[in-house]
């Protein structure tokens, strides 16, 4: 098999050894029906200093790959065969005792999750000193406490001597990632390995947390092996790409060159359905001439990206919903949240304003998106409007009646009209019920028709999600979260509602997944005229499916336009942050 | 700008090796599975399930037909063979008094039986009222609720149940003695109960029920009190046991029931004297304890593990 | 952290509120004459009968009555023994005995049964942790008066090893074989909880970062693993230390050991009502106690606890 990745990569200079070189690399992971392959045959090569990213979907064993590096693999994971060469020595063949010569002094390594990752138990700096000593960078009560002061302080803690003796739980999810940050590059590690190192973090906090880190392993000429879901940020962040699809690398070599003409069918879809990608080429389609059709500007889309072209899905949708004004479906006036909160410490308590007099109106049959991180109440909002949650103060309007003194019979009318697909998918259906009873549910609890009616009803709305008829008696233990969430907009759909409030409806979801629920949504948008309220934290994904945009910030409605003005022409500093903080910004795309 | 001939180091596996899939197929089993379903399955393949499931109703058909299992009445007690070996058909010896040591134990079971039967039914009953509505509702309720469990979970329930037995003590029969150990034992139940409701009722599908206009008791029924009794289920299942070690410790103590009654304990209790002489007096209605209390706990392990997808995964 | 002992503190007044009167209403306020049920069959001599009136302030109202018997509480009166000696001095003579044979107990379950539990769980599915789990869950099953009559019999009769009761004064030696026994009924629960709980650890994504750090093994079992899995363990520990008392109750009684519980044993065995009464609220002022001081320890197991809410 060939060399895959970079042996002749522009600007490290073919004759240098490189820093990683893993060959036809197998993992499996051993269960009771005999060993799952996780690993198939990967080969990659990374030289000192360089930046390569794995790119791939959940499944596609990028973290493994990562993980059998050090032989970090789970209880049941092995590597079953091939070769990892780090500066020339054969890890494979390392002992558990030389492997922790390795681990933390040569190889860094930062982890996915920061609410997880560090032991609630110990305090930050005994974190960080355990460290410090166990690769001997310092000896010595003061020395360690120095260095880990040192090493606090360039991942960013400012106050890090202060902090020292605070526990995980005292920090935020960015502070705490800057803590894993400085761990894994405390001894000067020759190569990091970072797992998705943002993905758990709000989008600003992300931008500049990889800014950081890019500045940090520049510096210090570590070696990055990044792993990412995301496209867009691998090519971003990495001179060299590697994707992974079902254990198997499919496509690979200089980012730029993957992004622009991807060869392989499954880099196609993934660089269809990116909406970090697709956004961005709506953007410059939009500035070059507005007249410009969309389609115009790709590469051609070929078969196998039916259906996830995202760029199709946001044409159709501008097909549809014609500049003239509609009626209003939703207004919301003044609205305000404000909720008790026991104090932490001595004994203060206070309020929290999770929303302060939010002000929007969505026409009919259009999409409006609420964006913000979290904590910025864009949930609370929706949940007020679903009459899940009561305001403090402020009204909302639905086909213009205030819902506020609605009860019994008119609150359940309104329920009717309005419905809503929520984030989780693991979460969102009774795991007890099965597929059929959760989708007829609404026809039961309104009373609607009769039993054979209602059967009737369910495989319909099944075919409308494009699901098959057969689920109706499965649980939902046994579909995927993209399938979840198809039932999940089927029961939305089940009493023929006008409006549908999205939150976070497709977040959780892979990429490809991700685009055709995006898909499917547009396509039931035009076909039932559906109002759309979709809250989100992802400015890309609203890119491809808002026509009007709400930035919230703290409890306050910040920015509020149509889509185009809010990415062509953003008023307040906080939308400008954001749109920065979709990956993929200083890449030139095949256009 | 777009051509499809790529760079030297642009590598592409063939598509013969990297076939596409759908994205996103659905692929289910052949039949359907739920929590519910899958733990069935899982323990049906145990043999300890089946052990412990045998045992119990070994001892449930014991209970119901003593007279199947013995033909000599435990009543029929001569002290001249008191502490007497075993003979062919009195098995297992005599006891001080002079009765049939295995009769006496398949007479017994009964009582133990009912003891636990009586027992689980009371804390469940206690248990869900007060940990479903602790849970669910919150609030004043929860912290009312809450607290009340707690006053009586600082009892040892046994030692509440020897007071109670005192002051009943011209009462004591397997009725009042269930009670006495029930009614300071549901804490564990309420407190269990409660824990996962209030895991349960923050989830989605309780908001969709909630959106859709169900109404709130009837999303507790129907959503939040079935996806949270699996631990009930199990605690209930090992607290038989315990109920039936109580009743046995407090008729050991002489506050359990009256010697009139056939029980277990009190076979135990009258035998500790002749613990030297013949212990067998001791041992054996020990054993038959000893069982019955083991196949309830291993019972409930069994369904422990098959309801907890994490302790299945961890095997 | 003082804010987190004062708080608990606070909340343990209502509980002891409620379950000192909890007693004194199953005792006081059940319809008839409550000295003539709590005798039972037997009939006591009109003396005594007279002083334990007196004594429980019987012809005053319910309420007044516990609120006589909850002050005489708070002064260290519990009442006297029928033998007439006060509950207080019974206790000052018994306690130090008692004590001595909780702290061995709690130590041999603590120390063994955490031990056993880290090696099981961290050799899941091997031959060390089946049988420990088979052998906990028969010791789980066996009721604390079954084994202590077994060990009396194998190591004080058959093996003779051991006193089958314990000579006055109870020395440390005498208290081995107690001890052990009424450690046999949490031991196996302990070994149980710390077994899961170190498999729940070890799989948990900070103990990976440990090892990606570069730390050994030798210090990531007992930092990072074995030091989270005692959370669960300490508060089971707690919650179970009724069972505890139970224990020691029966155990005392059976090994003859001159501690609280034997005599609180003697007088559930005798019947004598109005001193089991007396006892059983001690019992249950301990195990407030024990609960109070577990709280404010797991408070320093656990730091998300010290300083949030």
């Amino acid at each position: 098999m060939s060399d895959r990745t970079s042996q002749n990569a522009p600007g490290t200079g073919g004759e240098q050894q490189p820093l990683l070189r893993i060959r036809d690399l197998e993992v499996g992971f051993q269960t009771t029906d005999g060993i799952v392959p996780a690993v198939r045959g990967v080969d990659l090569t990374l030289m000192p200093g360089q930046t390569l990213a794995i790119v791939g979907e959940s499944g596609s064993g990028k973290s493994t790959t990562a993980h059998a590096i050090i032989n970090l693999l789970p209880g049941p994971g092995r590597i079953t065969g091939g070769s990892i060469e780090f500066d020339g020595k054969e890890l494979t063949k390392y002992s558990e005792r030389e492997m922790e010569d390795i681990r933390g002094k040569l190889i860094g390594f930062v982890p996915q999750d920061p609410m997880s990752n560090l032991n609630p138990v110990w305090s930050i700096g005994f974190q960080v000193e355990e460290t410090i000593r166990a690769n001997g960078i310092a000896t010595g009560r003061k020395d360690v406490r120095a260095h880990a002061i040192q090493v606090l302080r360039e991942a960013g803690l400012q106050d890090a001597d202060k902090r020292l003796k605070q526990f995980p739980h005292q920090f935020s999810g960015g502070m705490r990632q800057r803590v894993l940050i400085g761990i894994g590059l405390s001894s000067r590690p020759k190569l990091l390995i970072a797992d998705e190192p943002t993905s758990a973090l709000d989008v600003t906090v992300q931008r500049r947390i990889l800014d950081h880190l890019e500045t940090l392993t520049r510096d210090i000429g570590t070696a990055v092996l990044f792993i990412t879901h995301d496209l867009g940020l691998a090519a971003e962040r990495a001179e060299q790409l590697v994707v992974m699809y079902k254990g198997k690398i499919v496509e690979a070599g200089p980012s730029k060159e993957i992004l622009q003409n991807p060869i392989h069918p499954y880099t196609q879809r993934l660089v269809a359905a990116a909406p970090s990608l697709a956004s961005r080429r709506i953007q410059s389609a939009t500035h070059e001439s507005a007249s410009h059709a969309l389609s115009d500007l790709d590469y051609a889309p070929t078969q196998v990206t039916e259906g996830l072209d995202l760029i199709a899905a946001a044409e159709e949708r501008l097909e549809h919903t014609s500049r003239t004004k509609r009626p209003d479906a939703i207004v919301v006036k003044d609205l305000t949240k404000v909720y008790k909160i026991r104090g932490q410490g001595k004994g203060a308590s206070g309020e929290l304003i999770a929303s302060d007099k939010v002000n929007f109106t969505v026409e009919k049959g259009t999409t409006t998106a609420l964006v913000g991180e979290s904590g910025s109440g864009k949930s609370t909002v929706a949940k007020m409007i679903l009459r899940l949650e009561d305001p403090t103060s402020g009204s909302i309007l639905i086909d213009g009646q205030d819902v506020a003194p609605l009860k019994g019979k008119g609150l359940l009318d309104l329920r009717r009209r309005m419905q809503p697909v929520f984030q989780d998918p693991y979460g969102s259906l009774d795991p007890l019920r099965n597929i059929g009873n959760t989708i007829g549910e609404p026809l039961h609890t309104h009373n609607v028709g009769d039993r054979a009616s209602r059967k009737a009803r369910v495989l319909e709305l099944l075919d409308q999600v494009a699901l098959p008829q057969t689920l109706i008696t499965r649980y939902p233990n046994e579909l995927s979260g993209g399938q979840r969430q198809r039932v999940a907009i089927a029961r939305a759909l089940a009493l023929k509602p006008d409006i549908v409030v999205l939150d976070e409806a497709v977040s959780a979801l892979d990429v490809l997944v991700q685009a055709q629920i995006l898909k499917l949504l547009a396509d039931l948008q035009a076909e039932l005229e559906l109002t759309y309220l979709f809250i989100t934290h992802d400015l890309a994904v609203v890119r491809v499916i808002a026509d009007n945009v709400c930035v919230m910030q703290k409890g306050r409605i910040v920015e509020a336009a149509s889509t185009d003005q809010v990415f062509d022409n953003p008023q307040e500093q906080y939308t400008k942050e954001l749109l920065n903080a979709i990956p993929g910004a200083g890449i030139a795309l095949g256009v | 700008m777009s051509n499809n001939t790529p760079s030297p180091n642009h590598f592409v596996a063939p598509l013969e090796e990297t076939p596409l899939v759908a994205i996103d197929a659905v692929k289910v089993g052949e039949r359907p599975s739920n929590l519910w379903i899958d733990a069935w399955r899982d323990m049906r393949r145990r043999p300890m399930f089946w052990i412990s499931a045998a045992i119990i109703v070994l001892i449930v058909i014991v209970a119901l037909f003593p007279t199947l299992f013995t033909q000599i009445d435990p009543r029929e007690c001569i002290l001249s063979r008191s502490n007497g070996a075993p003979t062919a058909t009195n098995i297992l010896g005599f006891n001080k008094q002079g009765c049939d040591v295995f009769s006496r134990i398949v007479h017994g079971t009964s009582t133990s039986l009912s003891v636990g039967i009586i027992v689980i039914i009371l804390t469940t009953v206690l248990g869900v009222l007060f940990g479903m509505f602790a849970g669910y509702y919150g609030g004043w309720l929860d912290s009312v609720l809450s607290r009340a469990g707690d006053i009586f979970f600082s009892i040892p329930y046994i030692l509440a149940a020897v007071v109670i037995m005192s002051v009943f003590s011209a009462y004591r029969n397997v009725f009042i003695i269930s009670l006495a150990i029930g009614i300071f034992a549901w804490p564990a139940t309420a407190r269990v109960l409660r824990a996962e409701i209030l895991r349960v009722k923050n989830a989605d599908f309780v908001m969709a029920a909630q959106a859709l206009g169900v109404s709130r008791f009837r999303i507790l029924l129907r959503h939040v009190l079935p996806n949270s009794i699996a631990p009930v289920i199990v605690v209930t299942t090992i607290s038989l046991g315990a109920a039936i070690v109580a009743e046995a410790t407090l008729s050991f103590l002489g506050v359990g029931l009256p010697n009139s009654t056939m029980s277990w304990g009190n076979d135990i209790s009258a035998a500790q004297t002749d613990l030297r002489t013949a212990p067998q007096t001791l041992i054996y209605p020990s054993i038959a304890l000893s069982i019955t209390v083991l196949s309830f706990i291993m019972l409930g392990e069994v369904v422990r593990d098959a309801l907890d997808p994490k302790a299945r995964a961890q095997r | 952290m003082a804010g987190y002992i004062f708080r608990r503190i606070l909340q343990a007044i209502p509980v002891l509120l409620g379950t000192t009167f909890l007693i004194y209403f199953m005792v006081f306020a059940m319809p008839g004459d409550p000295l003539l049920a709590l005798f039972g069959d037997k009939t006591p001599n009109p003396a005594l009968l007279e002083r334990l009136r007196q004594e429980y302030h019987l012809d005053q109202p319910f309420i007044v009555q516990y609120f006589l018997y909850l002050g005489g509480i708070f002064r260290g009166d519990f009442g006297t023994s029928f033998s007439g000696e006060p509950v207080s001095a019974i206790l000052a003579r018994t306690f130090p005995v008692t004590i001595r044979l909780a702290i061995m107990a709690l130590f041999i379950e603590f120390v063994g049964g955490v031990i056993i539990g880290l090696v099981s769980g961290l050799r899941k599915g091997k031959l060390f942790d089946a049988s420990a789990l088979v052998i906990s869950l028969i010791f789980i099953s066996l009721p604390i008066f079954v084994i202590a009559f077994v060990a009396q019999f194998i190591f004080g009769i058959q093996l003779g090893w051991a006193r089958t009761t314990v000579s006055t004064g109870a020395p440390i030696q005498d208290l081995i074989l107690p001890a052990f026994v009424l450690a046999s009924i949490t031991f196996a629960q302990i070994v149980r909880l710390t077994r899961s709980s170190v498999i729940e650890t070890q799989s948990l994504d900070f103990v990976r970062t440990a090892y990606s750090k570069g730390l050994s093994r030798r210090r990531i079992i007992p930092v990072h693993i074995l030091r989270n899995s005692l959370i669960p363990v300490v508060t089971y520990a707690a919650t179970d230390f009724g069972v505890l008392l139970v224990g020691a109750t029966v155990t005392e009684g059976i090994f003859n050991v001159p501690g609280v519980g034997r005599t609180l044993y003697q007088a559930i065995i005798r019947g004598e009502g109005p001193t089991v009464v007396s006892f059983v609220t001690v019992m249950v002022l301990i195990y407030l106690v024990v609960n109070l001081v577990v709280d404010l320890l797991y408070g320093l197991l656990d730091p998300r606890i010290r300083y949030v809410k």
